[in-house]
């Protein structure tokens, strides 16, 4: 009877938060032995759904069933008891305890004594079983992010999971990497074990589910075994149309060089070496895209141009002058633009409202700033003006930023920046964490502004979207550029292998 | 509009919670068989029942404002002042100093020099936790904190040793000021002129924080500390503006307390002006405005609070009841802050629902 039923059954879940239904009556099915992608845009309630089965939150209604009995789970602990597991997106570990202090971490821990050396023989054997190459004995600060996210499955693995949850577990991978991950996962479902993959990306979906489900705003569209569909189908339920096409960037003559990096090394915020001898040329009228696993310099590749950070070595020139030691406002008026990859810490004052926020580089001069005091008509007019032609939407131009939506904040920090009228335009991570359309708005920008003339460097973890974008990519590894290519002539294969360390 | 239907929901909470304080109060003087009613309205009497009453507590508010914005502003920039106490006491030193050295000048000349030296020692007090703050980022809540130590207790070594009166019958006080260095009373009042120093000063803050390119700046400074960087805003050179300011306006408290209420400098100036600063900051949510009205209903409490002795409370009474109303009023605050108000936190509505409901999960196989 019990082998009949599938493994996770929810019924009708509804989940409300302020002002937004994130689950609006879904029904979501999880078999034993497959693995399962949960797909939809950013705000589709993918998350909440699968933080409802992990029991980090209540529903407001449905029922949950695991192996065909309804449970009421009122801690993470009962979930966990129940079997089910969930690597989150930001993952939850302690980064000064070991992989194997982690992985045992609060889960029949010994009462008295805990003895290292038998933890870290007993994770090590279920590493090697499953396949997830980690060192049990190194603190997690030292680990890789792919090695942290091993980890972590190896601790629901360790906790009896039989249903797995991932969200999003391939933003922080290499493709290589990637593939590993799905081969680990197979491997697990061919025990019996459920996985449930969270993610936005089709061709994942495409390679690793056997069912998926879509879901958007807040209910299921569809469930579908995969060879039933169509990349082109799955997108249309995820966003209710068809996906726009990208116009491609028209092939352009270089112009001028705009901001030029020789031989830069930088340190990072311990004083351990993030950029050695860092040679990039971007030009005007061009994107030149950074690729590279998340950690490997890129922030402070952004931040040596924009000046938030000091170059030890090697001298950063912009159109020409030497700005290293030039502070950020100078840069700003020399006519740098950063539209940074932390938006809500770095990008804007969330608490700050949109109209103080669209000033932000503009309230020095006219028609914004006077001698002395902000012109408050100037500044409303101004902000005004950035909101119609930038399109910004929900904007109460008195409300707080943080009042709008991921799209729209974003949309914020590039009206402000490219109303500066800047010459190179910085964008870390332009995309992350927008919907298709949202993501789409921006790219389209950016592209507008390289065809207005402007040098864009662009760093982005999404391969897809540098090669869509760039003129150039770079590949950036453990703080050196690793390779520069052409995009036109780019194969994904051979970035992924640079972007590993391997070229 | 949305602003003005924010406020009054803000208002409206602020005054519950202080109506919750109010009733937990009479609860508690019940219990040693004093009316509450005829305690709450001596309390209110004695606090603004008369001229004499207002004109008590308006004194009694007008340090409270001063510091109160010397902290309110702090905040503006995301930085804690609990350092008012102490620049309260440099800057009566500053002020003692000036009053006892040109005893014999007459007023016109004096009082200005009082109060450029009590700003000028206010000031470098504030300074004293602003640089390491501006420059090294050490925490401005423990430095201000230690530095009113230091300062209370220079005031004490001053009046004990080099400034000791020989007059004073070994008590520890300064020599009594020359009539020069006592602000001057508005007509026949109780009232000085140091009234219109907090009344002057707030605008001119309004004016300068919520108007002017350097405040907003400072906003964005306080709002987002790595988005001003981004915007080229340079941080220290604003914090130590703006800690100096705080410093100055507590000093100029000092200032007018050594000269109009004690007319010398000696122990005990302050019942803890500086601290009190700190809840009528944050009640106020650094509001300009709101830090002048919050001080004169604090200043009204103290003096009201005197009423109920009369009525046989006993003083430590009066100070747990003041505890119990402040309180309150603060968590007020905190749910005023709020976009909805957690009656009963969701977690626990969840838990709650869970708890009632039958149980009917039958135990795993």
């Amino acid at each position: 009877m019990a082998a009949l039923s599938p493994l996770v059954e929810l019924r009708g879940i509804v989940k409300e938060f302020p002002g937004v239904r994130a689950n609006d009556g879904v029904d979501f099915e999880l078999r034993h032995g497959e693995v399962h992608a949960l797909l939809g845009e950013n705000g589709a309630g993918k998350t909440t759904l699968m933080n409802i089965l992990a029991a980090l939150v209540r529903p407001d209604t449905g029922e949950i069933r695991i192996r065909g009995e309804a449970v009421d789970l009122r801690s993470p602990k009962d979930a966990i008891e129940r079997g089910i597991g969930m690597v989150h997106q930001h993952f939850r570990l302690v980064d000064r305890f070991t992989a194997a202090e982690n992985v045992t971490l609060g889960w029949h821990t010994p009462r008295v004594l805990i003895r290292p050396h038998l933890l870290e023989r007993e994770i090590a054997r279920l590493s090697e079983e499953y396949g997830m190459r980690v060192d049990p004995g190194r603190a997690i600060w030292q680990l890789s992010v792919g090695e942290q996210q091993r980890v972590e499955i190896l601790k629901n693995l360790y906790r009896g999971a039989n249903v797995l949850i991932l969200d999003e577990p391939t933003a922080v991978l290499t493709p290589q990497e990637a593939v590993q991950l799905f081969e680990g996962l197979r491997g697990m479902a061919a025990e019996g074990r459920g996985i449930v993959f969270i993610t936005h990306k089709l061709e994942e979906v495409m390679s690793v589910a056997d069912r998926v489900t879509v879901l958007s705003r807040g209910r299921n569209v569809a469930t579908v075994q995969k060879s039933e569909t169509t990349e082109a189908e799955l997108a249309r339920q995820m966003i209710g149309r068809d996906l726009p096409r990208m116009p491609a960037p028209a092939p352009r003559e270089p112009g001028a060089p705009i901001l030029r990096l020789e031989r830069v090394d930088a340190d990072d915020e311990r004083g351990l070496p993030a950029l050695a001898g860092v040679d990039l040329e971007v030009f005007e009228g061009e994107i030149l895209g950074v690729a590279g696993v998340a950690g490997n310099g890129q922030r402070a590749l952004a931040e040596v141009v924009v000046g938030l950070r000091d170059v030890r070595a090697g001298r950063v020139l912009l159109g020409g002058d030497d700005v290293s030691a030039w502070p950020v406002r100078r840069r700003i008026e020399a006519g740098i633009g950063y539209c940074p990859e932390d938006r809500l810490r770095f990008g804007v004052a969330s608490t700050l409202s949109v109209q103080e926020n669209l000033i932000a580089k503009s309230y020095d001069q006219a028609p914004v700033g006077g001698r002395f005091l902000l012109d408050r008509r100037g500044a409303r007019r101004y902000a005004e003006e950035l909101i119609s032609r930038f399109d910004i939407r929900g904007a109460d131009l008195d409300a707080p930023v943080s009042a709008l939506s991921g799209g729209n904040l974003q949309k914020v920090v590039l009206a402000r920046e490219i109303s500066a009228n800047p010459r190179l335009l910085v964008a870390a991570q332009p995309t992350r964490g927008l919907d298709l359309g949202a993501a789409d708005a921006t790219r389209r920008l950016l592209i507008e502004q390289r065809d207005a003339g402007r040098a864009i460097l662009l760093i982005s973890e999404d391969l897809d979207e540098l090669i869509r974008l760039s003129d150039r990519i770079a590949v950036i590894y453990e703080g050196r550029i690793t390779g520069t290519f052409p995009a036109h002539r780019a194969d994904e294969e051979e970035i992924g292998l640079l972007m590993a360390g391997r070229g | 509009m949305k602003n003005v239907v924010r406020t009054a929901r803000t208002f409206a909470i602020q005054l519950a919670a202080v109506g919750v304080g109010l009733v937990l109060s009479a609860m508690i003087l019940a219990t040693i068989g004093v009316s509450p009613w005829e305690a709450l309205t001596s309390l209110l009497r004695g606090a603004f029942g008369s001229e004499f009453a207002l004109t008590q507590s308006a004194l009694k508010a007008i340090p409270l404002a001063l510091t109160g914005l010397s902290v309110a502003l702090c905040l503006r920039m995301r930085l804690w002042n609990i350092g008012a106490e102490g620049q309260f006491h440099a800057g009566a030193i500053g002020a003692s100093w000036a009053a006892l050295t040109f005893s014999d000048m007459t007023a016109p000349g004096l009082l200005p020099l009082m109060i450029g030296a009590s700003i000028l020692t206010g000031a470098f007090w504030a300074l004293l936790a602003a640089v390491p703050r501006a420059l090294w980022g050490v925490n401005e809540i423990i430095t201000t904190l230690l530095l009113n130590y230091v300062a209370i207790l220079a005031v004490a070594y001053l009046v004990t040793g080099p400034w000791r009166s020989d007059a004073s019958f070994n008590l520890p006080v300064s020599d009594v000021f020359g009539s020069g260095a006592v602000l001057p009373r508005l007509g026949d009042s109780q009232l000085h002129v140091g009234v219109f120093i907090p009344i002057v000063a707030a605008p001119v803050l309004y004016v300068l924080f919520n108007r002017s390119k350097w405040g907003y700046e400072v906003r964005m400074i306080g709002a987002s500390p790595e988005t001003a960087r981004l915007a080229g805003m340079s941080t220290a050179r604003k914090i130590l503006v703006v800690m100096l300011g705080a410093g100055a306006l507590a000093g100029m408290a000092g200032m007018i307390e050594v000269s109009s209420s004690f007319g010398r400098l000696r122990q005990g100036i302050s019942p803890g002006y500086g601290y009190m600063a700190i809840v009528i900051a944050a009640l106020a949510a650094a509001n300009l405005a709101g830090t002048l009205l919050v001080a004169f209903l604090f200043g009204g409490f103290i003096v009201g609070a005197f009423a109920l002795q009369a009525l046989g409370v006993p003083q430590a009474f009066v100070l747990l009841l003041q505890g119990i109303v402040l309180f309150c009023a603060l968590a007020g605050s905190q749910l005023a802050g709020r976009r909805s108000i957690p009656w009963i936190p969701a977690r626990l509505r969840g838990y709650r629902r869970a708890a009632n409901a039958p149980e009917e999960e039958p135990s795993t196989p």
